[in-house]
């Protein structure tokens, strides 16, 4: 016993050493760390004039949203006396649920969606309908026999769920199918299970989901698999669609906070001049979300701005003005369809705040005078030709 | 008992010879990952194996199990065909980089809680009741319900100066997993020593924290590293989770999403930030291993532990 108390004590001396030595390192490690975080604070206090803005997107870096990190890369935010911070999701941050509870400024979001979170308490509006027609595709085998929602009865049909299935079961109730008769499978970030035969049509938006079909190797030719190996079924043409990406504001702060309501026009006037570069000058475009961390390569970005821009322009009323007859529909699809498990997106009306055009005719209004396409009459998509993997 | 207690320290010591065996037993080991791959994929069924309608093993296509060479060819190529774009094996070891240091930074939170908890589990028995049905209930709630939460709080949080970043959030969370593991084996170490020894103590009247210091700690160290390790694996689980729930930008989380989204048209490319997520695992759990190295001398109860 002694003799061990004596072995241990010995132990213990250089212990200490090696414990402190440790500890050092610990420390160091720690304060670096604390180094580097520290660079992020001081840039906002730099400009002391400009008022800071955060837009949380809902998804990330890429784009789909091109008008937004076009303004900030082209200044328009800056000259519009914002300094605007561009926040991405990209798993389980909600826009909406962000921007109910204050933690940013602004949201983009689909409309349905925030349809539920308003009769959920949320108290939001929209102030932009930036896309003016859903993206929302079925894809399919051309030789599968499924070219219309009609023909879903018996199949597998994919989805991403969380609210992206809507238009699915607004369409098939549209067209008087028994949603039951339907398969409901969800879907992953890519089309692989769509490409092994797992589902029988894919959810595919037009500007990403149904490009990487057409970035594919068709392994029988050897070639990429072409648009004439598909059929895509349209959902602005299957009585379902719905209102996706617009810009949502506070609407307590929109009643009452004089500034912010300034803010919201200054804000609106620098993304319609971004979407208006975007349409312009795609090229740019994709370059700028590439380098803000799209991850995608260059072809499929170019895909992915280009196709955006279709769903944005032309704009007869102008960009970001909604159109009452497309939100009536929206609303009065969210009250009616309801999904497998027999839910509603909404049980009643939204509130007459959920949506208002006032800022954006008046953002639009200001711009008027400048030389800006704001209909968009003159815009003319580009082909975008795709290389395999996007690259 | 001086004796038995002796020998294994000694035999720590290894000679080069061991290492060497060592090395190459683990290189051996990744081989036969790389050759069990490619012979089910060269043997198995090309829509994998079925029992009933439910798949027990993948496809063999190459969308579904990318060839080994493809995989490492594809990690040597540029992330994007763009001229200006990185190997894409650099992108995903600075983004491991940072996962890591996220990773650290929450172990680090999380050993100190996990610590700090076990020695109040240890002072006080009440605590201990009370406390440690909680431990172990605050690890059944999901992460993917929590994260967006903290998030929540954290952006709001402003104290003076401090303003709350995105990755701290990402760290919390790391250390809410990692903190477990280190207070149920601290408090199971720290109550290790034999009835006979604490009495020894008290008899020479060696007070509580003396008796913490000089006895208990060093007796825990056997619990201790294993516990270490396993937050060391939890917290890096709980970054890369937490990244891809709270959207953080730059880590290894972040990537996994980002490519699986590109895997029908370029499959090779999802398997590379997993490869990343597998290193960062091994020198997670090698960085505590090192730490161990450190302790060797606390080590010797291991045998009888």
């Amino acid at each position: 016993m002694i003799h061990l108390t004596i072995l241990r004590r010995g132990t213990m001396k250089h212990s200490r050493r090696r414990l402190t030595t440790l500890a050092a390192v610990g420390l160091t490690a720690a304060l670096s760390l604390t180094a580097c975080a520290g660079g992020g604070t001081d840039s906002a206090e730099a400009e002391g004039d400009l008022t800071p803005v955060k837009l949380q997107l809902q998804w990330l870096p890429q784009g789909q949203f091109a008008g937004y990190y076009t303004a900030l890369e082209q200044g328009y935010f800056e000259e519009e006396g914002l300094e605007v911070e561009i926040i991405p999701s990209g798993g389980d941050i909600v826009p909406q649920d962000a921007l109910a509870n204050g933690e940013v400024d602004y949201a983009i979001a689909w409309v349905p969606k925030v349809l539920g979170s308003i009769e959920a308490g949320a108290n939001i509006t929209n102030v932009a309908q930036i896309f003016q027609r859903s993206g929302t595709l079925q894809v399919a085998w051309a030789d599968s026999g499924i070219e219309s929602v009609a023909d879903f009865p018996g199949k597998r049909i994919g989805s991403w769920g969380f609210g992206n299935e809507w238009e699915i079961f607004a369409s098939m109730a549209a067209q008087g199918v028994d949603a039951s008769t339907v398969e409901i499978i969800t879907q992953d970030f890519n089309m692989n299970a769509f490409l092994q035969g797992d589902i029988d049509a894919a959810q595919a938006m037009t500007y990403n989901e149904y490009a990487q079909l057409l970035e594919t190797v068709n392994p029988d030719t050897g070639e990429l698999y072409q648009p004439s190996d598909f059929t895509v079924i349209d959902y602005n043409e299957e009585g379902g669609s719905m209102l996706q990406d617009a810009v949502w504001a506070d609407t307590e702060r929109l009643e009452s906070d004089e500034e912010y309501q300034e803010t919201t026009v200054a804000f609106l006037k620098a993304v319609v001049k971004g979407w208006i570069h975007a349409a312009e000058d795609p090229e740019a475009a994709a370059d700028t979300t590439i380098a803000e961390g799209s991850g995608w390569g260059y072809s499929h970005e170019l895909w992915m701005v280009n196709e955006t821009n279709k769903l944005i322009w032309p704009s007869e009323n102008g960009i970001g003005v909604i159109d009452e007859a497309a939100w009536d529909q929206t609303v009065s699809l969210a009250l009616e369809t309801v999904n497998e498990t027999g839910a509603a997106i909404i049980t009643e009306e939204p509130p007459a705040s959920a949506w208002t055009n006032e800022w954006i005719q008046q953002a639009l209004d200001e711009l008027e005078g400048e030389d800006l396409d704001l209909t968009g009459e003159g815009f003319e998509p580009i082909e975008v030709e795709l290389t395999e993997g996007g690259q | 008992m001086t004796t038995d207690g002796l020998a294994p320290a000694l035999r720590r010591r290894r000679s080069p010879g061991v290492w060497l065996r060592r090395s190459l037993l683990g290189v051996g080991g990744v081989l036969l990952v790389a050759l069990l791959w490619e012979g089910y994929k060269l043997l198995g069924p090309e829509e994998g194996v079925l029992v009933g309608d439910a798949r027990v093993l993948p496809r063999t296509t190459d969308l579904a199990m990318p060839h080994v060479w493809e995989m490492l060819a594809r990690l040597a190529s540029g992330t994007t065909r763009a001229p200006s774009a990185d190997p894409l094996w650099f992108t995903v070891g600075e983004a491991a980089l940072v996962t890591f240091g996220i990773a650290a930074a929450g172990w680090l939170v999380g050993v100190a809680v996990g610590m700090a908890l076990a020695l109040v589990m240890l002072r006080w028995r009440l605590a201990q009741a009370s406390l440690l049905p909680w431990v172990v209930l605050s690890q059944t709630v999901p992460l993917i319900a929590f994260a967006p939460l903290v998030r929540s709080w954290g952006a709001r949080l402003e104290l003076g100066a401090f303003e709350w970043q995105d990755w701290m959030s990402v760290a919390l969370i790391a250390s809410y997993l990692a903190f477990f593991p280190v207070a149920v084996g601290a408090l199971r170490g720290l109550e290790s020593p034999d009835t006979l020894h604490a009495e020894l103590f008290r008899s020479y009247g060696v007070g509580w924290w003396r008796t913490v210091l000089r006895l208990r700690l060093p007796a825990s160290v056997p619990y201790l590293l294993p516990a270490l390790r396993l937050a060391a694996a939890n917290a890096v689980v709980g970054a890369v989770v937490a990244e891809v729930s709270t959207g953080l930008q730059g880590g290894i989380g972040r990537l996994l999403v980002q490519f699986a989204g590109q895997a029908s048209g370029d499959p090779a490319k999802a398997w590379g930030p997993i490869f990343g997520a597998v290193v960062l695992g091994l020198v997670a759990a090698g960085s505590v291993a090192l730490l161990g190295g450190t302790l060797r001398n606390y080590r010797r109860g291991e045998v009888s532990a």
